[in-house]
This record gives structure tokens, C-alpha cells and sequence, in this order.
């Protein structure tokens, strides 16, 4: 009897997280499409657009080339050791390539800036609204969400497929230095197999990719900001949970976006 | 208005009758639940005279502020009316609300200054958001004149809201929310958490407002001295309903035990 009503009570409580999962998914979805939409409308925030981008983008690059660099000589290393065994090292380059263009690059640019430009955008909102700072732009007749939101997600959205093609870039840089000056395999064959195998398409993927991401995580940070409630303790939490969830959102979605643009591919009957 | 009280309250009479004047604010029967089930505010009738200035007075979790945010439009009421300068807000959508906002100015308990922006920028800002056709050297003028109106000196015009003292960011504040030349001014516990210092000047600053602009101001407060010195009208607010609403005389002579307590308490502690 004792057992029935805790498994019962563990069902509700699971049902009930399931419910509210999902009431807050749909609240982001809305809020997102709101905030997009009223940016469309007069007067437009171009300066604040670039203002953000200043902020998302210009700040991050240094972050992102040291990350690439790092992630494009530690990929190449360990992929260099295994090719070894098997005597393929020529093919190091076109791997690795692959390997960022498509999946690290956008995923590890993903995950950097949402925590450095997303958190910084959940605890500045964050704080606007426990100032009241919020309040008084609602008062003023200014539309908060044209005003603060839109902005920022299009900032996002433009700049992270830019950092993403810096990551690329210095990332492969890395691994050219890894495997051509370090490991002295020979320069041509290493450039001449990645552009043997490394199309511009799969380049376009990653930069896609890197756009959906930063549009996730901008809405995910923004939202959990603008609805922050509960003083300084408010603030701290919705820019823990604003990260947290834009991280395993970026990591959860780049699983369904692969596999997205390989039925896309499929479709349209491109190799894959 | 101001320091001259409105005339005609019998002190005696525990309702006022404000019919006869005409509104800037009318709330007819307005009741809200955020849950569904508890109500915060129960079916509450107030009407605020066009050019006076009203105190808004109870004890915390009556509904003061549930019922300033009702008038700004931030919240909308479960049932009942509210209509604020003619117009009912519950029939306005949120780009309308928006627009007729801008009518409103807010002085904010914190003074909620935009803190990247220098105490001009924050006086400039709804200039330039709202008056388009006014050049950059307009704005400023404008701006500068607002802050001299309110006391505030010139050297403090390019620091930021964190480099001036509570004091002062009440004062740019205000300037803020008279950038526009409001209908309506509304005080959101201007003088909590200040000192008695600061208190005063506070409250000198908001009837010097009111006696300069004549617009209808309504001042949500715990500082009881100062709603009775300086207020036209009072209205004590408790669970969700006007108890009793007049001139602060009306106050000082009632036989409602709860608002007598209340005045004792707030008159010895200030």
C-alpha cells in the first residue's frame, strides 16, 4: 500500500517536472519568435545591433582563436597517433578538418560564447530587472523586447557564424602546425588532401549550425534574464540556469542538426 | 494644488466624495488574482482627481504597488475597470498601452537609472526615444533644464548613476520622468530606506514638482508624515480594498480603529 502511494507520488512529480519542462519550452519559443518579430518592426535598433555585436562578437575573438589554436593542435596530435598505427597519417589533415568544420567548430564556439556573451546577457537583464531598470523602460513606452531582446539574439545570430569561421580557421592553423612543422609530414600533401576532401558545403554546415546555436542559446540567456525574479539570489540563478541550459541545448541540438542536414543532403541527393 | 488643500472635505465624513471632481484616474471595482485562487486586490473603487496629489497609504501587502502597476498598465486586472485619463486600459492592447505610457512619468523607489549611461543620458533617453524631430543639441537643452529644475548641479551631468549619491539619483530620476512633461507623475516609495535628511528633501522635491507642473501626481508611501504634509489626498489601502480615502484630515477624525492604530503607529515612528 506504502509503495503503491510512493511510486504514485514519484509519477506525479514526474509528470508534473514533464509539464513544467515543457510549459517553459513552449514560454521560450514564444518569447523568442515575439522578440524576433517585434525587431522587425519601427523604430529599428541598428546601433544597438551593432553595439551587441561589439560585445558578442568583437570581444569573443580573441577567446575563440586561442580555443581554435589549442583544439586544432591537441585534435591533430591525437588523431596523428592513431593514424600512425595504421599508417595513414596523410590523412590527418582532411580529418581534422572535417572534424572541426562540421562538428567542433560550431559546438566548442557554441559553448564559449554562451558562457561568456549569454551568461553576461542573463545577469545584465537579470539585473535591469531587479533595478526596476525594466519597469521603467515598460513606463517610458518603450517596447522591452524590441528594445533589450531583439537585439541581442540578432547580434548572436550574425556574429557566431563569424566566430565559428575564425575557430576553423585557427583551429586548422594549429593542426598545420602540429603535423607539418612538429611532426614534419609533408606541406602539400597535407593542404592538397584536405582540399581534396573538405567541401565549401561542409564549411556552410558548421556556420549553420553555429547561427541555430546562437539563436538558441540568445533566446535561452534572455529569457531566463528578463524573467528573473527574487533580488541579487535571482539574478545569480538565472544566469546559472540561463548557461546551463544553453549548454546542454547546444550539445542535445547539434545531434538533430547533423542528422537534419543529412536527410537534407539525402533529399536533394548529394553524397553525404 | 500642493500646499493649498482642496476644499470642501467635511473631516468628518469618512468617504470623501470625489465625484464632482474631475478624474485623471478612475478604478471601478477591480479585483486580481495572480494564482487563481487568492486575491491580492478585492474589488477595489478609488478615484483620483485630475491636478491633485495623492498619497497611496497602507500596510506592506495591501496592494499599493499591485495597484500602481494595475494604473501603469503592467498589469491588468482580473475583473473591474481601471481608466486612466478617459481611457480604459483594459481595452487597449500592448502597443497601444505603450504609446499612452508615454503620457505617464515614473520616479522609482531605487530611482531605476539606467546604469551604462551618464546622469544626462538617462535624462536625454526618453527625448530621444519618443521626440524624434528634436535635434541632438535640443535633447540636451531639454535635458539640462529638467535637471536644473530639480536641484541637480552640472558638474554631476557626466557621471554615472553609481558615482552619485541616493540623493542625487532621486533627483535625475525625477528629471527623467518629467523629460516628456507627463499628465500623470506617479512615486513608487520615493523615500523608502532613505534618511530623514534625504527624506525631506525628497518629499520638497515632489511638491515643488506638483506645484510647478499642476499634472496629477500619485505617490505610493509608508512615510505617513509626509503623505499627510504634503498630499492633497490620502487613500489607506487594506487587504486589497480603500478603507478610507480624503483629505488627510478625514484622517485624524475617524472611528475606524485600524486607521487610527495605523496613523498613531506611523505618526510616533516618524
Amino acid at each position: 500500500m506504502e509503495q503503491t502511494s510512493v511510486f504514485i507520488q514519484a509519477r506525479e512529480r514526474v509528470k508534473s517536472n514533464v509539464i513544467d519542462f515543457v510549459n517553459e519550452i513552449g514560454a521560450m519559443v514564444q518569447f523568442g519568435y515575439s522578440s524576433i518579430k517585434v525587431g522587425f518592426e519601427k523604430p529599428y535598433r541598428y546601433l544597438e545591433i551593432i553595439r551587441h555585436m561589439e560585445f558578442v562578437g568583437n570581444q569573443s575573438v580573441f577567446i575563440i582563436a586561442l580555443t581554435g589554436l589549442f583544439t586544432g593542435l591537441a585534435l591533430s596530435f591525437q588523431v596523428y597517433l592513431g593514424f600512425k598505427m595504421v599508417n595513414a597519417t596523410n590523412l590527418v589533415g582532411p580529418i581534422v578538418a572535417l572534424g572541426i568544420t562540421r562538428e567542433l567548430g560550431p559546438v566548442l564556439t557554441g559553448l564559449i560564447v554562451a558562457a561568456r556573451a549569454g551568461g553576461a546577457m542573463a545577469a545584465r537583464l537579470g539585473t535591469m530587472r531587479v533595478n526596476e531598470q525594466i519597469d521603467a523602460l515598460d513606463v517610458m513606452g518603450v517596447n522591452t523586447r524590441q528594445y533589450l531582446i531583439a537585439p541581442r539574439i540578432w547580434a548572436t545570430v550574425i556574429c557566431m557564424p563569424l566566430l565559428t569561421a575564425i575557430f576553423d580557421f585557427v583551429a586548422m592553423i594549429g593542426s598545420w602546425f602540429l603535423v607539418v612543422k612538429l611532426v614534419d609530414l609533408d606541406e602539400a600533401i597535407f593542404w592538397d588532401k584536405v582540399k581534396s576532401v573538405l567541401e565549401f558545403r561542409h564549411i556552410n554546415e558548421g556556420l549553420f549550425k553555429a547561427a541555430v546555436f546562437g539563436l538558441v542559446f540568445s533566446v535561452v540567456c534572455t529569457y531566463r534574464g528578463f524573467n528573473t525574479t527574487g533580488g541579487a539570489k535571482g539574478v545569480g540563478e538565472a544566469t546559472n540556469r540561463g548557461v546551463v541550459t544553453s549548454m546542454v541545448m547546444i550539445i542535445i541540438l547539434d545531434y538533430f542538426l547533423s542528422n537534419l542536414i543529412r536527410i537534407f543532403y539525402l533529399l536533394i541527393g548529394t553524397k553525404v | 494644488m500642493g500646499t493649498e488643500k482642496t476644499p470642501a472635505a467635511d473631516p468628518k465624513k469618512e468617504t470623501f466624495d470625489v465625484t464632482k471632481l474631475e478624474p485623471a484616474i478612475k478604478i471601478e471595482d477591480v479585483w486580481k488574482t495572480f494564482d487563481g485562487k487568492e486575491y491580492v486586490v478585492k474589488g477595489m473603487n478609488l478615484t483620483i482627481p485630475k491636478g491633485s496629489l495623492t498619497a497611496i497609504i497602507g500596510f506592506s501587502g495591501t496592494g499599493k504597488s499591485v495597484i500602481l502597476k494595475h494604473i501603469l498598465g503592467l498589469y491588468r486586472p482580473t475583473r473591474g475597470r481601471i481608466e486612466v485619463l478617459g481611457q480604459d486600459l483594459a481595452h487597449m492592447d500592448n502597443n497601444e498601452l505603450t504609446k499612452f505610457r508615454r503620457r505617464f512619468g515614473v520616479l522609482f523607489q531605487g530611482a531605476a537609472l539606467f546604469d551604462d549611461m551618464t546622469v544626462l543620458e538617462n535624462v536625454c533617453f526618453p527625448l530621444i526615444e519618443h521626440r524624434p524631430e528634436l535635434s541632438i543639441d535640443e535633447v540636451i537643452q531639454i535635458a539640462t533644464q529638467k535637471l536644473v529644475e530639480v536641484g541637480l548641479e552640472a558638474k554631476h551631468y557626466e557621471k554615472l548613476p553609481s558615482q552619485i549619491s541616493g540623493g542625487m539619483q532621486k533627483r535625475t530620476g525625477l528629471a527623467r520622468s518629467l523629460a516628456l512633461d507627463p499628465e500623470i507623475l506617479f512615486y513608487d516609495e520615493p523615500t523608502t530606506g532613505l534618511d530623514p535628511i534625504l527624506t525631506e528633501m525628497v518629499d520638497n522635491l515632489i511638491l515643488e514638482t506638483h506645484q510647478r507642473t499642476k499634472a496629477t501626481s500619485v505617490m505610493v508611501s509608508h512615510d505617513l508624515q509626509a503623505a499627510f504634509r504634503i498630499a492633497d489626498f490620502v487613500a489607506m489601502l487594506n487587504a486589497g480594498e480603500v478603507l478610507l480615502f480624503g483629505p488627510p484630515d478625514v484622517f485624524f477624525n475617524t472611528d475606524i480603529e485600524l486607521v487610527n492604530k495605523f496613523v498613531a503607529k506611523g505618526m510616533r515612528h516618524q
